[in-house]
This record gives structure tokens, sequence and C-alpha cells, in this order.
């Protein structure tokens, strides 16, 4: 009985910790909660760096979710709202970098390699073709009799 | 062409690796600031020391300075604040900004342990902090006389970091 008490009071010290790190913000409709959802997860925090704004526990996350909220409230944006943050942050905290001169490189550099691969891989199989083709025309009719003579007498 | 295309696998193995090296030493938490270039955002907040004098960003121009973000629940600002100290006994002016912080415990704190601040500004919200994109104490600005931020250093300044890193930056502002 002692021991049930006991989990069960576990439980609840749980159940309360785990609800404390959730924010409770008042969304006007379910666009607004869901375009909320999306920003916090796309968006990174700068001081936990391989955690989203929605999952980091960071002051400085939490500040930023209220940051968006506020801005989300004040009708503007998802790109005005992601600007507001790079101006700041730089685009470290995208998720997903612009495509631009510098990230050029990043999202294109794996299609390059890609073609380079089928390319590369081309070349070897013409290549290959020619070579197997080549016998067969090279040998003159003299040098085929003697091939048949040689591979007769190693075989007897 | 044989020979050179058997090359190719070494070649590249050599600019991976070169590109690898150079990654073991470079530090990801150190993120570029966005605002190298532009002016300090402009606020209009309190100062720490007296609630009605009203610091803008107006006010941190005419002469370089460091703006050093600061805050007394931050343990590495501790161990910066004596080489501040230092700093502006040499007569390098710095200005701070306490983010988010109990403006009570802010007083205490200087008078406690010095104050090396010119101006310093009370954030208590963080607003300024979001602005200058700061994501965790202790950052320093470097700002020119016109108020434009030229540089950014993340993390406790000590003797080693001003010397090889800030002091040159520093002198190059004051002798524009």
């Amino acid at each position: 009985m002692k021991r049930l008490i006991r989990g069960a009071l576990l439980g609840l010290f749980l159940v309360t910790t785990a609800q404390a790190a959730i924010d409770t913000y008042e969304f006007s409709d379910e666009a607004e909660r869901e375009r909320y959802r999306t920003l916090t997860e796309e968006l990174r925090c700068p001081k936990c760096q391989n955690q989203n704004i929605a999952d980091s526990n960071a002051p400085i996350a939490m500040d930023l979710r209220q940051e968006i909220f506020r801005m989300l409230e004040e009708g503007k944006s998802n790109d005005q709202i992601v600007d507001y943050l790079v101006d700041r942050y730089g685009d470290f905290v995208r998720y997903k970098p612009p495509v631009n001169a510098k990230t050029m490189l990043l999202w294109y550099g794996p299609v390059g390699l890609l073609v380079l691969g089928f390319g590369v891989l081309t070349v070897i199989l013409v290549r290959r073709r020619r070579v197997e083709k080549a016998p067969a025309s090279t040998l003159s009719e003299t040098e085929r009799e003697r091939l048949a003579q040689l591979l007769d007498k190693k075989d007897s | 062409m044989k020979r050179l295309l058997m090359l190719l696998p070494l070649v590249i193995f050599l600019v991976v690796a070169v590109f690898l090296y150079r990654g073991l030493f470079l530090d990801p938490s150190e993120l570029p600031s966005a605002l190298i270039g532009k002016p300090l955002p402009a606020f209009s907040l309190p100062s720490v020391e007296d609630e009605q004098r009203v610091i803008t960003a107006e006010d941190l121009k005419g002469k370089p300075a460091l703006v050093n973000v600061w805050a007394t629940w931050c343990v590495a600002c501790k161990v910066e604040h004596p080489v501040l100290n230092r700093l502006a006994a040499q007569g390098v002016v710095i200005h701070g900004v306490n983010y988010k912080d109990d403006n009570a415990a802010a007083l205490k704190w200087l008078n406690e342990f010095h104050d090396p601040y010119q101006l310093n500004i009370r954030d208590e919200r963080g607003s300024l902090g979001l602005d200058l994109g700061v994501y965790g104490a202790p950052e320093t600005f470097l700002i020119d006389k016109q108020g434009i931020i030229r540089h950014k250093f993340v993390g406790v300044i000590d003797d080693r970091v001003w010397r090889e890193q800030l002091a040159a930056l520093y002198q190059e502002l004051v002798d524009e």
C-alpha cells in the first residue's frame, strides 16, 4: 500500500514537471496554431544548436517562442517573422537555408555529384563495350587460324 | 592521362582531409553576428543606476567602445568582470547592457565588484538583447564612433582574448 502511494505521488510529480515545460498560448484560431507550430519547428535555437525553438528549454528559446507568438498575434506573415529573426541571429536560425550564392553548393552539390557519378559510369560502360567488341575485329584471318591451332594443341 | 586519373582519389582525399582538419579547430557555438556593419539597434531604456535617466543609441556614439552584455545570474560574467575593470582603468570605453537581470542585484554587484561601465543600460525585459541577437551572456560588441557594430565576441573576455583578438581591433577603431 505504501509503495502504491509513493508510486502515485512520484507519478503526480512527473506529470507536473512535464507540464511545466510547455508554454500555454491562446491562439485565435487553428490556422494560427498550425503556423506557430511550423515556425517554431523550422527555426533553430541559437543557444542549444541542435534543437529547434519548439524543443529547446533554453531561456532564449522561450523568449523567441514568445516573440513569434506576439508577431503572429500582430498579423505578421511567416516570411516577416523569419526575416525578423534572421536579421538578428543570421541565416543560422533557419533549418531550411535560403538559396543564394553562399548556399549554392549546399543545395545543388549533391545533385551535381550524382550527375558527375552517372557521367563517369557512362564513360566506363562505353569504354568496356568497345573493349569487348575489339578482339573480333583486330585479329586477321591468319592470326585467327593460328589461335585455333594453338588452342587445339593445348587441348590434345 | 590514365596516370593522372589514378591520382584522382588521392587528390580528393587530400582536399577532404584539409577541410576536416580545419573543421577540428572551428568552434560551432560561435555564430557570426548578423549585425556586423550595421548601426546599433534603436532603443530607449533607463540606466541601471537611475531609472529617470533614459539612454538611447545616440548616447553611445562619439567614441569607439565595447558594449558588454552582462547579468548577475551569468556565472561567466563574474570571471570576466575583473578584466573589464582593468581595461576600464586603462582608459578603454566600456558600456554595459544589464540583460534580463534584477536591478537591485545588479546595483549590489556593481558596488561590490567595482563598476567599469560608463553607461549601463537596464534591459530588464531583454528587448535590446533580442535586437542585438544575444543568445547568452557574456557577449561583447565593438562599436565605432558612429555607433556601427564592427565586431562581436561571444564568451568571456580574458587577458589573452583581449591581447590576441580585441585590443588590435579596438585600437584600429580609436585610430580611425
